[in-house]
């Protein structure tokens, strides 16, 4: 477990930890309502984490077998 | 015949042939039959590992919830995320263990981890009894989906049967292959079809998706939050969490882990995962778009607001496609269920109380216990009723009782025994079923205390409950669990 692997930690904190503080529907964010928008920010933010983590993961740099 | 109808028997033709073609070429023994020879790619990984996640409960149940619950559906999202970032570490994991020592299902893992037969016979148990009830749903929905598509030109029962059927072949002949082949066609059609709905309707009967969500907000305060009070922000932790704990420990899809060619093609899916999940975010549009369309259906009727509000809108031959569409998400995790079913059966349950069997009686076995998981499904679909719906919202609690013996299993030092696996995971599964079936919350056990701790997940106490007894029993037999560690290296 390198320090990498604790940006895999802030998905955890924005859906679980945030969540109280985004339980609304005002303001819309790109048509959705606010609650709706921040999770989906987090699936997509969740996405390019692990595509950072993937990237400076030693375990990827070696072949397929 | 329909247009409609001819459509959905255009594409159930289709998966049929696809999944018994995908059978040439291989010689089907067991490996091949249920882990696909563990040579699948990156692709068809991610295709079964979406296509368990698609299933009739996201199309039907995941609009159904979003018109009757609003809000508290997002969660759906959010375990799922969790779930992936998870799957990051602990699928290569598995992946490697059962590569090394030549596993076949979810219950040899718990077998060659606590070298202890019996234990698998108790996951095996605990297994096929979460995921007969989840099959039943699978066969439901289709039913549901045919019927209503046809225009009710065929019945309900006509169509289970007539899609159980399809799935039974495909699967006794190509096992994981066909899943794999049908999973294609399914993910084809379910992308298209649910990304349009979610953006056609919204679109042709408010104006915009924020006009959508504004009408919603104006006839319901509130109703695309989460309430106060019950599906509140404490709920949703707590089931985001738990959900995302089950997500890889239901049979079928701990089993499909195995068909991986390497231990990269779960890193890489880690990435992509996530963001193909928003296809959900179309599904939940879907369900809000019809709060105001097809007002009134109440309950479990909800599930059917997506294919209302589509009749109401759509010409018959595009109901056909979203029929089929429906269809497939049955099939497909149908096929998987089937199949992991069988396997435990014959593999981890039978063959500890016959240990002569051959591999290869065991591997005959297996597939023709998939017709017969099939009638027995069958049987609970027409015949369920009321214990269905109990065992159905006891399926995901039950699976997550076996994460903890899991999780222990892959660290370097585990102090859990067999016999301290044993005994958690009964203990678990015993108080998911008193606390199911006597629908006691956390509000009702504890009147006192806060809101916010009330509205908890329930599913935490069975969990909790299984550490501790975990802890207790391994402790207490750790003595004898190192005794039989002596044995093994001695002999």
């Amino acid at each position: 477990m390198k320090l990498i692997h604790l940006l895999a930690l802030l998905p955890f904190i924005g859906i679980l930890g945030c969540i109280g503080f985004v339980n609304k529907v005002e303001p819309y964010v790109l048509g959705l309502p606010f609650l709706l928008f921040w999770i989906v920010l987090w699936v997509v933010l969740t996405s390019v984490i692990m595509a950072i983590i993937y990237k400076l993961d030693p375990a990827n740099k070696r072949g397929d077998s | 015949m329909n247009a409609a109808l001819m459509i959905i028997f255009g594409f159930l033709a289709l998966s049929l042939f696809l999944g018994i073609q995908a059978k040439r070429g291989k010689d089907m023994n067991l490996e091949q039959w249920t882990v696909g020879g563990r040579g699948f790619g990156t692709i068809f990984v991610f295709l079964l590992m979406a296509g368990e996640i698609y299933t009739t409960f996201t199309f039907l149940g995941g609009s159904g919830w979003a018109y009757g619950k609003g809000g508290p559906t997002f969660y759906i999202l959010g375990y799922g995320c969790l779930a992936y970032i998870m799957s990051y570490w602990l699928l290569p994991a598995i992946w490697r263990y059962a590569k090394e020592n030549k596993l076949m299902s979810q219950s040899d893992f718990f077998v060659s981890k606590y070298k202890s037969p019996y234990l698998g016979v108790l996951v095996s148990i605990v297994g096929v009894v979460a995921l007969i009830p989840y099959l039943v749903l699978q066969l439901k929905g289709l039913g549901l989906i045919v019927a209503e598509a046809s225009y009710g030109s065929i019945s309900n029962t006509a169509a289970i049967w007539i899609g159980t059927m399809a799935v039974t072949v495909y699967v006794m002949i190509s096992g994981i292959h066909g899943s794999a082949w049908t999973a294609v066609v399914k993910d084809i059609m379910i992308l298209f079809v649910v990304v349009f709905l979610g953006l056609y309707l919204p679109f042709h009967y408010y104006g915009g998706i924020t006009e959508m969500f504004q009408a919603v907000e104006a006839a319901k305060p509130g109703f695309v939050a989460l309430p106060e009070k019950g599906l509140s922000p404490s709920w949703f932790v707590s089931t985001v969490l738990l959900t995302a704990l089950g997500f890889y420990m239901w049979p079928h899809t701990f089993g499909s882990v195995y068909s991986a060619q390497n231990e990269k093609v779960f890193r890489k899916n880690a990435i992509v995962m996530p963001l193909y999940q928003l296809v959900l975010l179309f599904v939940f549009f879907v369900g809000f778009a019809a709060i105001l369309q097809v007002p009134g259906l109440e309950g479990a009727d909800g599930d059917m607001s997506l294919l209302r509000l589509s009749i109401q809108t759509f010409d018959p031959w595009f109901v056909g496609v979203i029929g089929a569409a429906g269809l497939l998400t049955a099939i497909v995790p149908g096929s998987m269920i089937l199949m992991s079913s069988s396997t435990l059966i014959a593999k981890n349950v039978y063959k500890v109380f016959a240990p002569k069997t051959t591999d290869e009686q065991v591997s005959k076995l297996a597939r023709y216990l998939v017709p017969v998981v099939a009638l027995i499904s069958l049987y609970f679909t027409f015949k369920g009723g009321d214990t269905l719906v109990t065992l159905l919202l006891m399926g995901y609690s039950l699976v997550t009782q076996l994460f903890p013996a899991l999780l222990f299993s892959l660290s370097k030092r585990n102090f859990v025994s067999k016999q301290g696996a044993a005994a958690g995971i009964i203990a678990g599964v015993a108080t998911v079923a008193i606390v199911t079936i006597s629908g006691i919350t956390i509000g009702t056990l504890f009147p006192f205390l806060p809101q916010s701790i009330q509205d908890l997940n329930v599913g935490i106490i069975a969990l909790v409950v299984n550490l501790a007894v975990t802890t207790v029993v391994s402790l207490a037999t750790k003595g004898s669990a190192r005794a039989n560690d002596e044995t093994i290296n001695a002999a």
